[in-house]
């Protein structure tokens, strides 16, 4: 297990937002949140690598234990979390420079300087992303510029190329064309050889595609959790089986 | 014959429109014509302005002029000290007020958790640009000169200006850090960066259109200013180097036209003191608007 939360509980101000969520999450796996709009997932996935701690009306309780250190220990240093922790955003958010600059800036960050090094790292994580042909010899033009899929994918390497352990996907395809889409979800399955992949989908199929467990959500709690295959064929609550089963949601 | 037809036609057309529509008609008509005046006179006035200064001042802006410095000996006036000491002002101001106005911006955008110190700050330096410049001339001249002891000179002069273009420098920062989306933000913060590395190496390089608008509209009030100087920084009408003029009187060039005008009677120099800081405004209005709209673009 790469990540153990017990008992997480998250208040938006005084919505009561995430409620006693405990999960495992099993290291090199792919594990998909799926669940109604408004259910949690979002705000369970930022609650993985720190970042509600930016939101000042947020309040946590619980423990979420990362390679045996409480992420909630006061002592945590979180700049190292979240390096350890790479997040890509729903809407694609590459900074408004070159395509090589958005790939070295994790590395420069954590101190990277020398050239050669950093033009490896930059091949390997856009190679990586699967989206090195389409780039290798535009690599100083704005990242900008590029389409809304390649952008996705920059953003995956980008934050590929700070060598994660734990990459968390906020329903990075759903403003993508299915070509796009296809390509991400190959790229996420390859990935789970050196990383683990923790995604937050909409799309029922794609969990199915490519998730080996898969969490459902629903109004801030954990109904059910378990490998892919047994959640959707074999759902143990009521209020799962409805749900994949299209009669809400 | 054609013509008979087409008056008919006229006629049968306006016996069926109703008497509102007309009235309405008209009421459009006198509006726009009212509207299409005050625009004219508007501009008029301006190239009024603009041509009567540069027409009246270009002819007595001469390269000695430009170059020299005014001599009693030889009876010949030369604003090159005032072009000089407008400099002095803009380069010492400018290193004081760019680092405070952008760290306060920066401070109030992305720093600050406290959102009603944060709207008072933000008023008062609203307010502060609507106080008259002669009032910022004496806050300088009792607090510069009278209090630390400064001589009247460009330090005195600049420390002034400071007070002045520091709302507008913090201002203009703070709207374009506003404008920078939360993304780039969270994406940096995501990666493993510290708050400070992600403001130097995203937001600021983001906001660099704003800060230099902001820093050419306040070129142009430190060039445009003279109220201020007058208790400040002086009327001293010879050249100094840039180090000695700190604590010299010093005038900028609209104190010089304000010396030679009101009291030498000198108006031909006035006419061109006036000429070249008319076309130094227009150009760095230009240049604000050039940057302006670079920054909307984005
Ligand atoms: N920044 C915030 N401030 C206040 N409340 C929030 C904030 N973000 C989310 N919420 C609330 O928390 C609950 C869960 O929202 P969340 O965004 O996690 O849902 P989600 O499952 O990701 O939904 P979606 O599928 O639509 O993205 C919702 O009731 C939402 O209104
Ligand atoms: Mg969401």
């Amino acid at each position: 297990m790469i990540i153990n939360v017990q008992k997480l509980n998250l208040w938006y101000a005084d919505n009561h937002a995430l409620k006693d969520i405990s999960m495992d999450v099993p290291r090199n796996q792919i594990t998909a949140l799926i669940g109604p709009s408004g259910c949690g997932k979002s705000t369970f996935l930022k609650t993985l690598n720190r970042m509600q701690d930016l939101n000042p009306i947020v309040r946590i309780e619980g423990e979420v234990w990362y390679n045996g250190n409480n992420i909630y220990d006061p002592k945590m240093d979180v700049t190292d979390l979240r390096k350890h922790i790479g997040m890509v955003f729903q809407k694609a958010n590459p900074f408004p420079m070159s395509i090589y600059d958005n790939i070295a800036y994790g590395p420069r960050t954590h101190g990277i300087r020398a050239r050669a090094k950093l033009d490896a790292i930059v091949e390997k994580a856009l190679k990586d992303a699967a989206i090195w042909d389409e780039v290798k010899d535009r690599l100083r033009k704005p990242a900008l510029s590029l389409s809304g899929g390649q952008q996705q994918r920059l953003c995956i390497a980008r934050a590929l190329a700070v060598e994660p352990d734990i990459l968390l996907m906020d329903e990075a395809t759903s403003a993508l064309d299915p070509i796009s889409t296809g390509r991400i979800e190959e790229l996420v399955t390859q990935l789970k050889k050196k990383y683990t992949v923790i995604m937050v989908t909409h799309n029922m199929q794609q969990a199915v595609r490519i998730s080996d467990q898969c969490a459902f959500f629903l109004l801030g709690e954990l109904i059910e959790y378990s490998d892919t295959s047994t959640l959707f064929s074999t759902p143990t609550d009521k209020r799962t089986e409805d749900y994949i089963t299209g009669r809400f949601g | 014959m054609s013509k008979t037809t087409a008056t008919t036609t006229i006629t049968t057309n306006s016996d069926q429109v109703p008497f509102f529509q007309v009235r309405r008609k008209l009421y459009n008509i006198i509006v726009r014509g009212f509207l299409r005046l005050t625009t004219l006179v508007t501009v008029g006035l301006l190239i009024f302005m603009i041509g009567y200064i540069l027409i009246n001042g270009l002819k007595h802006l001469t390269i000695p002029m430009l170059t020299t410095q005014s001599s009693y000996i030889e009876d010949t006036i030369g604003i090159f000290p005032n072009i000089m000491n407008t400099l002095y002002m803009i380069l010492i101001s400018m290193l004081i007020a760019l680092p405070l106005g952008i760290g306060a911006a920066v401070y109030l955008n992305e720093y600050a958790t406290n959102r009603r110190l944060v709207t008072t700050i933000e008023f008062a330096a609203e307010t502060l640009t609507g106080i008259p410049s002669i009032v910022f001339g004496l806050v300088g001249m009792l607090v510069f000169i009278h209090l630390f002891g400064l001589k009247q000179g460009v330090l005195a002069g600049s420390l002034t200006l400071v007070m002045i273009i520091l709302p507008t420098i913090i201002r203009t920062t703070q709207e374009s850090l506003k404008s920078i989306p939360d993304d780039y933000r969270h994406g940096s913060l995501a990666l493993g960066s510290g708050k400070w590395h992600m403001v130097r190496t995203v937001v600021l390089p983001s906001a660099m259109d704003g800060i230099v608008t902001g820093s050419i509209l306040a070129i142009g009030r430190i060039v445009g200013e003279s109220a201020a100087l007058l208790f400040t920084a002086g009327f001293g009408l010879r050249l100094n180097s840039l180090f000695k003029s700190l604590q010299r009187s010093s005038a900028s060039l609209t104190v010089a036209l304000y010396v030679y005008v009101s009291e030498r009677g000198e108006m031909e120099a006035g006419f061109a003191i006036a000429a070249l800081l008319m076309l130094i405004t227009l150009l760095l209005n230009f240049a604000a608007t050039y940057f302006g709209n670079k920054l909307k673009k984005r």
